[in-house]
């Protein structure tokens, strides 16, 4: 179980103010300007070197991310943009930074947008975060209040600004580039890669878009240095992840624990265990609704990291375990998952379009037990052909919870048909 | 696609409105305006109690200097904006998979017995509909009304809530389990202090802050 020292997250629950002054005791906004002033270039390697993988979902590493950015501004401004549009069912760790740790992420983005130089940052919140969006606000003007962001923020010689911006209810725009169309005031529409953001991004300006929580730990890691962060967790899985647990335990809850932790510790430490014992789990989707569910059977000593759920052909996403038990109609709930995505793909590309529907219909049907046999090899065959053939990856997202369902569960949806 | 209805009033902002609408401008650079197109719909959808008329997608077409398509596209694009009337207390309860693992079915059930149909606005001035993930799936099953969660919600938890507003009582929003936000309600959870976690952070060591500058 992660140490006390070890939390990067010392207030996630809210037990404490989320105050200024708070904020300071709990160690935040420490030798800011000590960090800053050691320059981009140790910033960025620092990062690289503590191994932090992108906490939003796809896990790339933050610090090459951040070096993709030119080296000098010419032309055209930086910026940085944080996606705060958190709308991935199972996924609700973002909202607890946002109201109960905004100092921890403002400094954040104070010192990535240095790194990155940066002098203006917009942070994408969604749009039915209403309250978290008021708490980010109120400790943004607290930190230009005490000079930590502005004019020569932290006394660096760094101007910097932080501006929040709101969505208004799209899961697309979770996208990186259908976040920076939304930021644009358009349609939540994403866009064609090449060419990168980090070479033509918000208003067609060199920018990086990063996940609330890669950037909430960024100071922590820097001031405890790279090799503490790296000592927790697993090689290339380094460090500490808060996971969102939901669905069939006994206490569903939000918790930072050590990458590669067993599942079946973090349910039984954190969440009191499956609903009924670990003998009544039927699946976990283990990284939010995009990834493909896991039978029981190779849950049993599961390491919570990257790379060996991507073996399991799952995924550790944003870290939201959906555990289900065996009460569960497991074709129901990956069907309700068909309905999101088709009510959430943006209509641009046709496979994702029609796909999408076409998919909800017939795992609809499936729920009910009312289709062939056959059809589920032709709907296998459907989400193939959705996979990979749309500009963004919500297809690919709605293509992969079918795919799981079938690979792990055909005998489920056959029994249903053929009764 | 929904019917857009018209108001019977001329709109226009408010002076806090119009003071709140500006400052949003002032976020994006110059000639980026459109960017606060969201934002800006959203503070006149709350002026005009929870929906947008067509005269209203007119008056910030020309509010934002923008062809009246490129608003309306946004006001159809995103499903936070309301097309017709809500009611005072608008219901919008997640109905994906987190949720409807911890029982939303039945909170559904309810609302339509105690409301009536989706979208539909009763006598006593509530409406309900069901939406996509809120993002606040450990506090299963969710609820917002107007801008607050009401979280880990029992049906008789909602039917007092629909009793308390009818009754034009306060409604507490929140988690309805003795729990501190999306903190496990287990008795062993450890809450540290302020002091306790001061102590922690003064004792780390910080090598970060003794490296050699690059």
């Amino acid at each position: 179980m992660l140490k006390n020292e070890d939390k990067i997250f010392t207030n996630i629950y809210g037990a404490n103010s989320s105050e200024i002054s708070a904020a300071i005791r709990r160690g935040n906004w420490d030798s800011t300007k000590t960090l800053l002033s050691k320059g981009k270039d140790w910033i960025i390697e620092e990062l690289k070197a503590s191994g932090l993988r992108g906490r939003g979902g796809a896990g790339f590493p933050t610090g090459l991310k951040w070096s993709f950015m030119p080296k000098e501004v010419k032309d055209r401004p930086h910026y940085l943009v944080v996606n705060a549009d958190e709308s991935e069912p199972g996924t609700c760790k973002d909202r607890e930074i946002l109201r109960n740790e905004p100092h921890q992420f403002i400094e954040g983005c104070l010192i990535a947008s240095f790194a990155m130089s940066a002098n203006v940052c917009y942070v994408y919140v969604r749009g039915e975060y209403v309250n978290e969006r008021y708490s980010l606000q109120k400790a943004i003007d607290e930190a230009y209040e005490a000079g930590f962001i502005g004019k020569n923020a932290c006394q660096s010689g760094w101007d910097f600004d932080i501006y929040v911006h709101h969505g208004a209810g799209a899961y697309i725009c979770g996208e990186e580039t259908a976040l920076l169309e939304s930021l644009e005031g358009k349609k939540g529409m994403p866009r064609l890669k090449p060419p990168f953001p980090a070479n033509c991004g918000l208003y067609g300006c060199p920018t990086t878009v990063n996940n609330v929580e890669s950037i909430a730990v960024t100071p922590e890691i820097l001031r405890r240095g790279a090799e503490w962060f790296s000592s927790l967790g697993k090689p290339n899985n380094t460090g500490t992840k808060l996971f969102c647990i939901s669905g069939h335990v006994n206490t569903p809850c939000n918790v930072e624990e050590e990458m590669g932790i067993t599942l079946r510790e973090l349910l039984e430490k954190h969440a009191g265990g499956v609903r009924g014992g670990w003998d009544n789990l039927l699946a976990v989707i283990p990284g939010g609704s995009s990834v493909p569910c896991l039978p029981a059977d190779l849950c049993q000593n599961l390491s919570m990291d990257f790379d060996t759920l991507k073996e399991l052909n799952s995924g550790l996403g944003t870290a939201a375990v959906i555990v289900m038990d065996k009460s569960t109609d497991i074709v129901g709930a990956i069907a309700r998952l068909s309905y999101f995505y088709k009510h959430e793909s943006c209509g641009q590309c046709t496979p994702c379009r029609e796909g999408t529907g076409w998919m909800w219909r017939v795992m609809d049907r499936m729920t009910k037990g009312d289709a062939s046999i056959d059809e589920i090899d032709m709907l296998q065959e459907v989400t193939k052909q959705v996979e990979g053939h749309t500009i963004c990856a919500l297809g690919d997202a709605a293509a992969w919870p079918i795919q799981g369902l079938i690979r792990h569960f055909r005998h489920e949806i056959e029994n249903r048909i053929s009764k | 696609m929904t019917e857009n209805k018209k108001n019977n009033n001329n709109f226009s902002f408010t002076k806090e409105n119009l003071l709140l609408a500006e400052r949003e401008l002032k976020k994006y650079p110059k000639g980026r305006e459109g960017s606060a197109i969201i934002s800006i719909l959203w503070i006149a959808q709350r002026q005009n109690k929870g929906w947008l008329s067509s005269d209203i997608i007119d008056y910030i077409a020309k509010f934002l200097d923008l062809p009246q398509i490129r608003v309306m596209e946004i006001a159809t694009f995103y499903t936070m904006f309301n097309l017709n009337p809500v009611g005072a207390h608008h219901f919008q309860i997640c109905g994906t998979t987190p949720c409807m693992l911890s029982g939303s079915e039945k909170l559904k059930s309810l609302l339509y017995e105690e409301i009536g149909e989706q979208s539909s606005v009763s006598k006593d001035n509530l409406s309900w509909v069901e939406v996509e993930c809120l993002g606040a799936c450990c506090n299963a099953p969710v609820i917002q009304i107007n801008d607050d969660y009401y979280e880990d919600l029992a049906v008789t938890d909602l039917k007092n809530i629909i009793d308390d507003l009818r009754n034009k009582k306060e409604i507490k929003p929140g988690s309805y389990k003795d729990r501190l936000s999306s903190a496990p309600d287990n008795k062993n959870i450890q809450i540290l202090t302020e002091d306790e976690i001061e102590e922690i952070a003064k004792n780390r060591t910080k090598p970060g802050l003794e490296a050699k500058n690059a």
